[in-house]
């Protein structure tokens, strides 16, 4: 058991440096790492504070306190996940609507040039 | 023909596109064409030009709805008050336009839909294909509150107010069963007429026997959410 929480000690504190890098480099926008370092820091206390774990476990009706860190993790990753769904839907319509525009622009410049072209 | 365009959404359509655009223009001389080349691979779009269509080309690949919207859209912002689609695999037969037209200007509805099992016309349509058009006609009967004999066709015709909706709502995959779930939202009206559907001129059909089942899934969803999205009765202006 001790095991499984160093390790997913570590897991939470390296993927707050990874988002924090990320965020620092651009490649990341901000209001999305606020996800994943909200994710990564309960990680981080599920893992260090034994008492609130154990006190989950219980409420929820787990026995084991692992299965109980592992089904939450599992629920905070999965919202994660779900809000970035919703990201990826947003940017796709957008994408949509700007592929859309750029080719009726594109054909409105062909007929302005076909229009210049036949009155010369 | 007053302020009508006619709509050909393609893609990788090479082998059939030039014989389509042809048609049209012979069968409707001086009616306008445009053909949605949805990012095609091969030469449709040179080959639509070149039989006298104008081409309105998507720099990404948006799929049969994305396509269609985009031709909607320009209709619209050109001015246009009725567009007839007429796909570029040549399963639709031009000669059918100027009654589809006619349908529109003459019946107290938003669209008309070139149907392949009115008056028993005649029907090219695999066994998986006709199965899935018997179980969308039993799904959408309670939804539009009519029946539709041939909810998948993409021989439609619609006028400037469905154009206006469809510009800024249309499904993006397997539009045609779906958008009439949209016009049924905005209260609007269809109607059906025989018209004849032949076998493709060229390449293959992206529905594939394997895809049936998410294309009925996909489907299905899609007609659930846009139920969901109905807007309540509205008084007809």
């Amino acid at each position: 058991m001790q095991g499984l929480l160093n390790f997913l000690t570590g897991l939470s504190v390296l993927l707050m440096v990874m988002v924090l890098v990320s965020v620092r480099r651009s490649h990341t926008r901000v209001e999305h790492s606020v996800s994943w370092l909200g994710a990564a820091l309960a990680l981080l206390v599920l893992a260090r504070w034994r008492g609130l774990l154990d006190w989950l476990a219980s409420t929820l009706g787990i026995g084991s306190p692992p299965m109980a860190l592992l089904t939450l993790v599992g629920c905070v990753f999965l919202l994660v996940l779900f809000r970035l769904s919703t990201i990826i839907s947003a940017l796709k319509d957008a994408n949509i609507a700007l592929t859309q525009r750029i080719a009726i622009l594109e054909f409105q410049i062909e007929s302005v040039h076909e229009e210049g072209k036949s009155k010369n | 023909m007053d302020s009508l365009l006619i709509l050909v959404p393609a893609f990788n359509e090479a082998a059939a596109i030039g014989r389509v655009v042809g048609e049209i223009h012979t069968v409707v001389p001086g009616v306008p064409v445009v053909v949605v080349d949805d990012c095609s691979k091969d030469a449709t779009a040179s080959i639509a030009r070149a039989a006298g269509a104008r081409v309105l080309r998507l720099p990404f690949h948006l799929g049969l709805g994305g396509a269609v919207q985009a031709g909607y859209r320009l209709a619209y912002e050109l001015g246009f008050q009725y567009v007839i689609r007429v796909d570029g695999d040549g399963q639709h037969d031009p000669a059918d336009i100027a009654r589809v037209y006619e349908a529109l200007r003459t019946n107290p509805c938003e669209m008309v839909i070139g149907s392949r099992f009115e008056d028993r016309a005649v029907s090219h349509s695999s066994f998986l294909r006709g199965l899935g058009i018997r179980f969308f006609r039993l799904v959408l009967r309670p939804i539009l509150g009519k029946p539709v004999r041939d909810p998948t066709s993409g021989f439609v015709g619609v006028n400037r107010a469905a154009l206006q909706v469809f510009s800024t709502s249309f499904p993006l995959e397997y539009p045609e069963i779906e958008a009439l779930v949209v016009l049924q939202r905005k209260r609007f009206r269809f109607v059906e007429i025989p018209c004849l559907m032949r076998e493709r001129m060229g390449g293959r059909s992206s529905i594939t026997a394997v895809k049936s089942l998410y294309y009925i899934f996909h489907v299905l969803m899609g007609v659930f959410v846009n139920v969901l999205k109905y807007e309540g009765r509205r008084k007809r202006k």
